[in-house]
């Protein structure tokens, strides 16, 4: 593992929520979040929540072994990324690690690139791995889909959303969880106006397309589910001079609305 | 004469080392946790479950039983007597011959255990015990020869100083073993701790054949949930351990040690005589640990058990069957230990392996260990209208329908018992959506406080409604209401399916015709069999319908494992065989065709092996084929049609 022991790293965990049952949890991507933290500088690693101290899920972020898991104390209807940002640029740390979205409240994603702008630092956005940290610069891997990998570099400090495709977090155990101090830090509350015009309902589930099968034999099925989907547009701009790629995108821009 | 005062001197030495060995001893058992007992009552009923529950058992073999009656008793009664003679200098012809007899019979049942020892089975343990009967042997003869003067059968002094001396070293060697050994760690040391230990058993219910076999719940306040160390056991557990006697029927009996898995109940115990004393397993004279050598393992009272005594995956290969504790002559209780020491791996490691987090996981967020959705509980019995408790509040029967609702094959299960409670009008209701998972697998998983709050919630709902009985077909679940929700305020009784049934048949409420089909074997689940003592309800279910057994070797108490149980398909610890495939061949050298079960557990296992094999069967389903349905059923099922009438 990358050798950050002297790094300050925070990671940012939300409440999440089962997709089955509703019940409130460690979120998957926060988990390893914190999990991608813990293997860089170990018990160091500051877990941070802006919310309710009381919430149990909580206590299974800190039973993955963490001494203390500190929370800005945040009521139900204000907007955690304004109290965190605001944390952030006090505290300062070298690396910020988040969930790419929540599981539960606004969902948006939108976390970890406000505070990327409120921040002023560079935001790596769906991370596999950190696998090298050296001279203020971390060498990292971006999840791409399909498996594929992107080796990139960042100078710290940074901001990353870690990816599904990150290490599965550890087993949460019960018995740290309980004893882990969770520390309540008071903070200004910003009411998140936007959300509150926000009207919830449940989804509605929407009818799925009858898939019709094809395949005939085991074999054509298995070729189905693994082929690669052929993507129908697209093309590929490689060594072109520069003015003519960024032409290609110009039209492709206007062709497709984005630009009038 | 030497003997005439050495005898005495010796005697008496030995009788104070033995004091100072055993209040050691004791100092090592005391550095346990406290754990509560009966002080009195309990010495006062060991001679009685010595002499009854314990021979029960060792009964089961009756070479040995005869052997250790002859061995043990001879050699009680000639200690008390050579006290009495030796070192109190009482002279009667009435201590004397007594002490001769008793030495012949020591001497008697000394040869026999002479003769076991010649080729003895790969379950017994060498090193020192080989040369037990060898000791044995020479006390008694010793004692014969040195007693032979006090009966006056031959003069004072005879044969000199040469037969004093070669008869003191006899006297020092029988008695360094028997007396000096029995508190200093020698084999005998079974005879000191293993009484102690049947006096103060933390399971006392066992004893006057009665059964306990509900695990005990964890104070989840603790600062440590678990054992980590050998003094988390509670003191009279660590008792418990000293008191093996290297036997090896627990090994023989072990399904995961047959199978190849890195667990051996013998030398685990051992283990943890190793941890309570301090020390390395260099010397373990039995068959170590599969694919692990012997020589590794240190532990010492304080120093944690997982990290260089035991490996994690010996701990997670049991499949608590109970088979070694239930052969077990010493009444020892592997299995308690095994969970207890899981616990401290998922209560404060997070170290389960295999699914185990995952089903953990899926236990804490949907109640069910395979994290379906908790509101598709009675999916399975959309077409079966069935009433649900929090409609109806009060029903005669409760049926819990358990886990299998999520599971096809167990469905057909579900489906046939329903079949049979319709047939015969019972008045039953199940708690659709509010029922939970009951915590069998989270609790041998070792997560203690899933499993509390499992219980305490599947407790809380049934405590809304009113019902006589719970029945259920699945024996773990059976096992969990019936021993272990007790400790949480939920007091029920509970029927397994096949004890129902039968009950069913024998009152006439339903009918069974013959079974058609070939020969048929029965495979007693362990949570049923050896944890619940319900040997008999399916035999006589499965005569009943015409069926004559041709039992396995393996069957009723000595069942073999599937393989299913305490996790063990989760944590997947890997072996040379599987287990579901012995018990395979078990049933095969029966000839039967069919395997009749009374688990869906078992029944997933055994299925699981690769086919050609004999047909898997609950005796539910066996039931509900075989079940002659009365005509006075005709008007329900017309009934039934009428529902279904066409609209357009």
């Amino acid at each position: 593992m990358a050798n950050a022991e002297h790094l300050k790293i925070v990671a940012l965990v939300s409440v999440g929520q089962h997709p089955k049952s509703g019940r409130a949890r460690r979120a998957e991507q926060d988990a390893r979040a914190v999990e991608l933290g813990l293997n860089l500088c170990g018990e160091k690693v500051q877990v941070l929540h802006a919310g309710d101290v009381a919430e149990e899920s909580l206590r299974s972020y800190a039973g993955m072994g963490l001494k203390q898991l500190r929370v800005l104390q945040q009521a139900a209807g204000a907007d955690a990324s304004v109290a965190l940002g605001d944390y952030l640029s006090e505290h300062l740390p070298d690396i910020v690690l988040t969930g790419v979205r929540a599981e539960s409240g606004e969902s948006s994603g939108m976390t970890p690139y406000l505070l990327a702008e409120k921040l002023g630092w560079p935001l790596v956005t769906r991370i596999a791995d950190i696998a090298r940290i050296e001279n203020g610069e971390a060498e990292i891997l971006q999840a791409l889909p399909r498996g594929q990998r992107r080796a990139i570099r960042v100078r710290l400090p940074f901001v990353a959303s870690v990816d599904n495709a990150a290490a599965a977090p550890r087993q949460s155990a019960y018995g740290p969880g309980r004893r882990a101090e969770l520390e309540n830090l008071p903070w200004v509350e910003t009411a998140d106006e936007v959300r509150a015009a926000f009207e919830e309902a449940p989804a509605r589930k929407r009818p799925k397309r009858l898939k019709m099968v094809k395949a005939k034999t085991a074999a054509e099925r298995f070729k189905a589910a693994t082929a690669k989907s052929q993507g129908g547009g697209g093309r590929v701009i490689k060594d072109q001079p520069p003015h003519e790629q960024a032409q290609a995108i110009f039209d492709l821009l206007l062709e497709e609305g984005v630009l009038r | 004469m030497i003997l005439d005062w050495l005898l005495p001197v010796l005697l008496l030495s030995v009788l104070a080392l033995a004091l100072i060995g055993a209040i050691r001893r004791i100092s090592l058992w005391r550095a346990g946790q406290p754990s509560p007992v009966d002080f009195f009552g309990g010495l006062k009923a060991m001679p009685r479950r010595y002499l009854v529950d314990l021979h029960h058992v060792v009964e089961r073999d009756k070479y040995m039983s005869n052997t250790h009656v002859a061995t043990a008793g001879g050699f009680v009664l000639s200690l008390v007597l050579i006290i009495l003679v030796h070192l109190f200098g009482i002279e009667s012809k009435w201590l004397a011959w007594p002490l001769l007899a008793s030495s012949v019979l020591m001497f008697v049942g000394a040869t026999f255990v002479y003769k076991r020892r010649k080729n003895p089975p790969s379950r017994l343990s060498k090193g020192p015990w080989m040369r037990l009967p060898k000791s044995l042997l020479v006390f008694s003869v010793t004692f014969f020869l040195v007693t032979l003067p006090a009966a006056g059968v031959l003069p004072q002094g005879f044969g000199g100083w040469v037969l004093a001396l070669i008869l003191a070293a006899g006297v020092v060697w029988g008695l360094g073993e028997m007396v000096f050994g029995m508190t200093w760690g020698g084999p005998m040391k079974h005879a000191f701790a293993g009484a102690l230990h049947l006096a103060f058993h933390r399971r006392p219910e066992r004893f006057g054949g009665g059964r306990s076999t509900g695990l005990k719940p964890v104070d989840l306040d603790a600062p440590v949930l678990g054992v980590q160390k050998p003094s988390d056991f509670k003191w009279n557990q660590l008792l418990g351990f000293d008191a093996c006697v290297q036997c090896g029927k627990c090994e023989a009996m072990c399904p995961a040690f047959a199978a190849g898995q890195p667990l051996n109940p013998k030398k685990l115990i051992q283990d943890m005589v190793i941890g309570l004393a301090g020390g390395t397993d260099a010397k373990f004279a039995g068959s170590p640990y599969p694919g692990i050598e012997l020589g590794n393992a240190k532990g010492g009272p304080d120093s944690t058990i997982t990290e260089g005594l035991v490996n994690p995956d010996t701990l997670w290969s049991c499949t608590t069957c109970r088979a070694c504790v239930e052969e077990c002559p010493m009444m020892i209780e592997h299995v308690d230990a095994i969970v207890d020491m899981r616990r401290f791996l998922t209560l404060e490691k997070g170290n389960t392996p295999g699914k185990g987090a995952e089903t953990l996981d899926n236990l804490i967020a949907t109640d069910n260990p395979n994290g379906y959705e908790p509101g598709s509980r009675m999916n399975w019995a959309a077409d079966q209208n069935l009433r649900v408790m929090s409609e109806v509040k009060e029903a005669d029967v409760l049926f819990w329908v358990s886990d299998g609702a999520f599971d096809m094959r167990s469905q057909r299960i579900l489906r046939s018992f329903v079949k049979l409670l319709k047939a015969a009008n019972v008045d039953f209701a199940v708690l659709g959506d509010e029922e939970r998972d009951s915590g069998d697998v989270a609790r041998r998983l070792g997560d203690d406080a899933t499993f509390q709050s499992l219980a305490k919630r599947n407790i809380a709902v049934m405590n809304k409604y009113r019902f006589k009985r719970i029945v259920t077909t699945d024996p773990h679940a059976f096992h969990v209401l019936k021993n272990e929700y007790k400790d949480f305020g939920g007091d029920y009784e509970v029927l397994h399916h096949t004890t129902f049934i039968n009950e069913l048949v024998k009152d006439g409420r339903i009918k069974l015709g013959g079974h058609k089909g070939g020969t048929v074997t029965y495979h007693d689940p362990c949570y049923l069999g050896r944890y619940n003592g319900e040997y008999d309800s399916p035999r006589e279910l499965l005569s009943a319908m015409g069926i004559q057994l041709a039992e396995m070797e393996r069957s009723g108490f000595r069942s073999r494992c599937c393989g299913g149980g305490g996790g063990a398909p989760i944590t997947d610890i890997p072996g040379e065989r599987r287990i579901a495939d012995m018990r395979i061949e078990d049933a095969r050298a029966t000839g039967a065709e069919l395997v009749a079960v009374g688990c869906q557990q078992c029944t997933a296992m055994l299925e699981g092996v690769v086919e050609p094999r004999p047909e898997i069967k609950d005796i539910a389903e066996l039931a509900a084929d075989a079940l002659v349905e009365a005509d006075d059923s005709q008007p329900a099922r017309t009934r039934r049609d009428e529902l279904a009438v066409e609209v357009a």
